[in-house]
């Protein structure tokens, strides 16, 4: 099915890696932000990221669709760039139609949710299979409908956004991030907008993802839920992965005194 | 607490009643301005130098008509010209390329900051200055060339002033629509796949639109009476058809009350279609109860909101 020639083999990713990252640096004007990050996540893994404000997390995630563009690195994501094209040794920027067809391979929630205030739920989730994979209207509105009843919000489909509450919201936005069937999900603190009552049910939808094996990659302050449900915990702090590994031992025993310190502060 | 002080009645909460506090000096200045106003047309109606029946045999003379279709055709070009126009300068203002930036601010500040009278008299004898207007490519020769007093008739000097005026200002507008779209919107739309073009045309615009069409319907009619301007280079516009009409019959205070009619007429018919347009642009809020005209009723009788007078 994929066409595109990837770069697994060329660099030594092994092709069960859905995110490659190395040495991945990144500023803005004098201000480094991304010091040279390292992640590898599987395909159909969990990966939780955690780390004090300002540490990149956000900018990171940013990196992996190309909403930033880094300064340095490596970054693969399913086995090829996403806003280049290499070619003779040499990284060619891609034209914007090009690196759209790349991201929306990759859903992303926001902690802002970002739903379209001017569509109703359902519209919200068919504009972008039909106006980007021109998927037939029937067949998108009824993968919508299957979505909507997934997150349990079938019934508001003609709903506005601003009618519904924010964790129905942030439902709403996960099954638009589905119906373009991303390769790999990231979500930027997803909950951190939601009154405490409201997590729970974003966190319910979230588990469920994992449980049916979709490559996600989380950042989130929510230590239960990836202690709980991630495959792989990613400490950051000031712009380096500063230790990661299974969540469950590194919660319990964290090997870095910094890891040690957050931990205390955020359990 | 169940010890009863002593001298408080018993009170049964189910039968108080509100007694709504008088408005005296409202009602005074309801009488007044009712009266004043009675006063003021009874004088129009009854004051022979008005002269209505002659009002009335000119409303529908065919060179009025004439006059208010030029009125309307120009109002109507000029504006799909500043739309258009106003959007690529505020397109432009926003980019981050200085080299486009600049040069649209440059446009607004120039065409928005000198009056819309001057402009049109400077194009109209923009022939004084530039004698023709020709493309030439080396090599190969003049490919056409046309003189400036052919181009430059009055319709043409009044379109291009005006639209060129009333860009600068619908430059501001959509740009100030624009920005007042959350980024996140613009994010959200590009993690989805959609190019920019598309994330444009189908998420940020529709959702400027709601700031930006009620200042543009606004400028609409703010157009409509600034085209009366153009009767100044012999555009045959409402105004200047009434004109040539009272230069012959001295009958001037008639024509120009027909000339008020007319615009009054066509700035209520396009209110009406401004609150439609809202309301369509506006869909996701709560909707609004009852039609155009229920709403107009209710705002020409309106003494203060939720509340009737004293
Ligand atoms: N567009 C930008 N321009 C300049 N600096 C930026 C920009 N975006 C982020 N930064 C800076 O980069 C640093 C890292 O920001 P980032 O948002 O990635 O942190 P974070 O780990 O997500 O923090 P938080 O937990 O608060 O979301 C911060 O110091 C921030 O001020
Ligand atoms: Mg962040």
């Amino acid at each position: 099915m994929n066409t595109v020639a990837t770069h697994h083999s060329r660099f030594g990713v092994a092709p069960t890696t859905m995110v490659y990252a190395a040495g991945i640096r990144k500023s803005y004007g004098n201000l480094q932000v991304l010091k040279g990050v390292d992640l590898t996540v599987p395909v159909g893994s969990v990966a939780c990221i955690i780390g004090p404000s300002g540490s990149g997390k956000s900018t990171f995630l940013r990196c992996i669709n190309h909403l930033e563009e880094i300064n340095g690195g490596l970054l693969l994501v399913d086995g090829d760039f996403v806003g280049y094209r290499l070619e003779d040794n040499k990284l060619h920027e891609l034209p914007p139609s090009a690196i759209c067809k790349r991201r929306a391979e990759i859903g992303m929630v926001f902690q802002q949710f970002n739903l379209f205030p001017h569509l109703t739920v359902l519209e919200n989730l068919i504009e972008a299979p039909i106006r980007v994979r021109k998927e037939p209207a029937a067949k998108a509105t009824a993968k919508a409908m299957a979505l909507l009843d997934r997150v349990g919000l079938a019934d508001k489909r003609h709903a506005f956004p601003k009618q519904l509450s924010g964790g129905q919201q942030q439902r709403v936005a996960i099954a638009r991030a589905l119906a373009m069937s991303p390769k790999v999900l990231l979500f930027d603190e997803p909950t951190s907008a939601l009154d405490p009552e409201l997590v729970g049910e974003v966190l319910e939808v979230m588990k469920d993802l994992a449980k049916e094996g979709i490559t996600m990659i989380v950042v989130t302050h929510e230590i239960g839920f990836a202690r709980e449900v991630a495959d792989q915990l990613i400490f950051m702090d000031g712009g380096i992965v500063v230790e990661s590994g299974d969540p469950r031992k590194m919660i319990a025993s964290p090997k870095s005194p910094r890891t040690k310190e957050f931990l205390a502060r955020v359990l | 607490m169940t010890v009863k002080e002593e001298g408080r009645q018993q009170i049964d909460p189910n039968t108080l009643t509100v007694v709504p506090l008088r408005h005296p000096w409202r009602l005074t200045a309801v009488v007044l301005v009712v009266v004043g106003v009675l006063l003021i047309v009874r004088s129009a109606i009854f004051n022979p130098n008005f002269q209505w029946p002659v009002v009335a045999t000119y409303l529908f003379n065919p060179l009025i008509m004439n006059g208010l279709g030029q009125t309307i055709s120009l109002t109507f070009i000029v504006m799909v010209l500043a739309i258009v126009g106003g959007t690529i300068a505020a397109l432009m203002m926003l980019s981050p390329s200085k080299l486009l930036s600049i040069p649209a601010m440059a446009f607004v500040w120039l065409f928005r900051g000198t009056p819309a009278l001057v402009q049109l008299i400077l194009w109209y004898n923009l022939s004084l200055v530039i004698k023709n207007f020709s493309l030439w490519i080396p090599g190969y020769g003049t490919v056409f060339s046309v003189s400036t007093n052919d181009v430059m008739t009055p319709m043409v000097a009044a379109v291009v002033a005006l639209s060129l005026h009333e860009s600068g200002y619908m430059a501001e507008i959509v740009r100030g629509g624009l920005k007042s779209v959350n980024r996140g919107q613009g994010e959200a739309a590009a993690c989805l796949g959609m190019s920019p073009g598309l994330s444009l045309r189908r998420i940020i615009l529709p959702q400027a639109m709601r700031m930006i069409i009620p200042p543009t319907g606004n400028e609409t009619i703010n157009l409509l009476k600034t085209t009366s301007l153009v009767s100044i280079i012999a555009v045959g516009d409402l105004l200047y058809s009434a004109q040539s009409i009272y230069a012959r019959t001295f009958e001037t205070m008639p024509l120009l009350l027909v000339v008020t009619f007319w615009y009054l007429a066509v700035v209520s018919v396009m209110s009406v279609a401004q609150y439609y347009l809202e309301r369509y642009y506006s869909r996701d809020e709560t909707r609004h109860q009852g039609g155009a005209l229920a709403l107009v009723w209710k705002n020409v009788f309106r003494f203060r909101k939720n509340e009737v007078v004293a």
